[in-house]
């Protein structure tokens, strides 16, 4: 692909707009007094701001550019991460367990599993939590330097230490509150500078209907159904139908159920938002604000990607730059895009709109891990009694050495690629089945510390364990799979993947309850009020005015994400 | 915390709206920027008006709880 080259007011704009993010850092910095408000905004931020940062935090590359890559080689099927995988999740979070991680004024995910279970439990939470967040932030820092080395040749050493030193000077002097008022800025800079690439690509290419037309031999040249790219369900019949290579059971078990809610409700990075929020009724709205926008965000972010591939079939495979096997480099698509409709000034907006997206998913895990660092490992066992200016002082610290890992994993993952899939997968086994865990420990108050420990390491290792019996059809064996035995051939590595998070989950559910039931409780049914369902008084909402009620919210989001899918069916 | 966000917001799109749109109308008619449609002067002007509607919210915000005079 050609370099793109920006003008003096694309840079104008980029400049500017770095000013305004350390800007709302500095600004910040005399409100921060205590470990309270660095680490948890004191608890005093507004549910319109919480709700879009929790949206905004995760508006990583993953989303803005794995979304679209999505969006061209799966079509409209892609939707189903949102349409039923995040927004239900975030409905049910705000519903039944945004009461328990605000009411027990637990300061982290981690310490709620303290409070509620003991200590080894929350000690392998706040471990696997840390080690992945600033590995997932190297991660980042890494596909954005690598992007704009290849796109508008910038030194990947330069932009690795812009990158990193602007984030470390915002969260340094704002903590979360200035991770979230910038992540709010994101949001709106992400909106305001993709949303006149769709107009001009959804214009270029005739429209939606002939934009479906066009899909047409796309679909019928892989040997799928004519309307495969844009029918989400239609084709879910049986994995060999289309090109996700899953049938519908899979998709809503181990995206929509496993996948999704152990994400959007057990992620720290994505609660610690709403725990920010300034009471239980706006901590409860922030998932329910932020499933609003989340709700359009395909139109943004996956129709791009399949105008982009419409327009690659149609030009006679010209429009995609293509990778080595041949294939058209899907990762490439919102650049691709950018550098085709987008005139000098926009250009500046759309770029800053991309750098913003992959600042906001680093910084997004810098602040989750500085609070975890801190409070779950740094208090918990090195330091037990310090003053909190002491905390205080440790958790900007653990904001220079997050930042300082992240950089040496970006330069990891620029040598090493296969040492970051393998950390990856490893992430993968801890995390699929973390929600069956918290499942049990929100709504049966039988679960023990032991049931929720070694069901937690019983449901990693059968992750694992089906991880090295299964294996994707044309991969290599090892870091794909299949690297004990290939007893289970599947079509695509997203199907595979989906079926190990639901073994790693069924498996976690039915250990806890087999450890739990043979194991003594611990914890009396006081203590254990604000932390399980049936021990809890329901929060009051009914003085509220019906916008402001979680269950009425919850129920429209829900309708309308209904609708969606039987539209795009 | 006395802090508006609304406020930086509202200048940061007022300022980037208002460069798009001037840049865009200083080179209308020239091909080298416009599918034929002049996007920096559209869009500059979609982000300038929801700058200042940004700063309308926060000014109305800040009547709305400044104490009364006497």
């Amino acid at each position: 692909m050609q370099q793109i080259h920006l003008g003096g007011i694309d840079y104008s704009i980029l400049l500017i707009y770095f000013g305004f993010v350390i800007g709302i850092g500095w600004g910040l910095k005399r409100y921060m007094k205590g470990s309270s408000d660095f680490f948890l905004s004191g608890r005093s931020i507004p549910a319109w701001v919480t709700g879009l940062a929790f949206l905004s935090a995760n508006l990583g590359a993953q989303e803005v550019i794995g979304m679209a890559a999505s969006g061209a080689k799966y079509g409209i099927m892609t939707s189903h991460f949102y349409w039923v995988g995040a927004i239900p999740a975030m409905v049910f979070l705000a519903i039944f367990m945004m009461p328990f991680y605000y009411g027990s004024k637990a300061r982290s995910v981690p310490e709620y599993l303290k409070l509620r279970f003991d200590e080894k439990t929350r000690g392998f939470n706040a471990v696997s939590f840390a080690v992945m967040t600033v590995f997932s932030s190297g991660i980042s820092l890494h596909a954005l330097a690598k992007l704009l080395e290849l796109l508008l040749g910038w030194n990947y050493n330069y932009s690795i230490a812009i990158s990193a030193v602007i984030v470390l000077v915002y969260i340094f002097l704002g903590g979360l509150t200035s991770a979230i008022y910038n992540e709010v800025l994101q949001f709106f800079m992400i909106v305001f500078g993709f949303a006149p690439l769709v107009f001009l690509a959804l214009r270029d290419v005739g429209g939606w209907t002939a934009l479906k037309a066009k899909l047409i031999p796309v679909a019928t040249s892989q040997g799928y159904a004519a309307g495969t790219w844009t029918q989400s369900w239609a084709h879910m019949g049986g994995y060999k139908e289309n090109p996700m290579g899953a049938d519908w059971f899979t998709m809503v078990a181990g995206l929509g159920f496993v996948l999704s809610f152990g994400y959007w409700c057990t992620d720290f990075l994505v609660v610690q938002r709403a725990m920010a929020a300034n009471s239980m009724s706006a901590a409860r709205r922030t998932p329910l604000i932020a499933a609003i926008p989340k709700m359009l965000f395909p139109a943004l972010v996956i129709l791009p990607g399949m105008i982009a591939i419409a327009l690659h079939f149609a030009s006679g495979n010209q429009f995609l730059p293509l990778g080595k096997d041949g294939t058209p480099d899907y990762n490439m698509t919102i650049p691709t895009l950018l550098a085709k409709y987008f005139p000098t000034g926009l250009l500046g907006v759309g770029f800053t709109a991309l750098m913003a997206s992959f600042m906001s998913g680093m910084a997004g895990n810098v602040t989750a891990f500085n609070t975890v660092w801190t409070y779950d490992i740094y208090q918990s066992y090195i330091a037990q009694k310090k003053s909190d200016h002491h905390y205080l002082w440790m958790g900007r610290w653990a904001t220079v050495f997050g930042i300082v890992i992240s950089v040496g994993c970006a330069y990891l993952a620029s040598k090493f690629n296969n040492i970051m899939d393998m950390l990856q997968l490893v992430f993968g086994f801890v995390n699929a089945p973390l929600f069956a865990t918290f499942l049990l420990g929100m709504f049966w108050k039988r679960a023990t510390g032991h049931g929720a420990f070694f069901g937690l390491l019983g449901g990693t290792a059968g992750a694992a364990l089906f991880h090295g019996l299964a294996h994707t059809n044309g991969t290599e064996v090892g870091i794909k799979g299949g690297w004990i035995a290939q007893h289970f051939p599947f079509n695509s590595e997203m199907a595979q993947n989906f079926t190990m998070a639901i073994v790693a989950w069924t498996t976690c559910f039915a250990l806890t309850i087999l450890i739990s039931l043979a194991t003594k409780r611990t914890k009396s049914d006081e203590e254990l009020k604000g932390l399980v369902y049936s021990l809890t008084p329901k929060p009051e909402t009914a003085h509220e005015p019906w916008y402001q009620q979680p269950v009425t919210v919850g129920i429209l989001v829900l309708i309308v994400t209904v609708t969606l899918n039987i539209i795009f069916w | 915390m006395n802090f508006d966000l609304r406020f930086p917001i509202g200048i940061m799109f007022t300022l980037f709206g208002g460069m798009i749109a001037i840049f865009g109308l200083a080179t209308s008619g020239n091909d080298i920027y416009t599918l034929g449609l002049n996007i920096n002067l559209i869009w500059g002007a979609v982000m300038l008006g929801f700058g200042l509607l940004m700063l309308l919210l926060t000014w109305r915000g800040r009547k709305k709880n400044s104490p009364p005079r006497r």
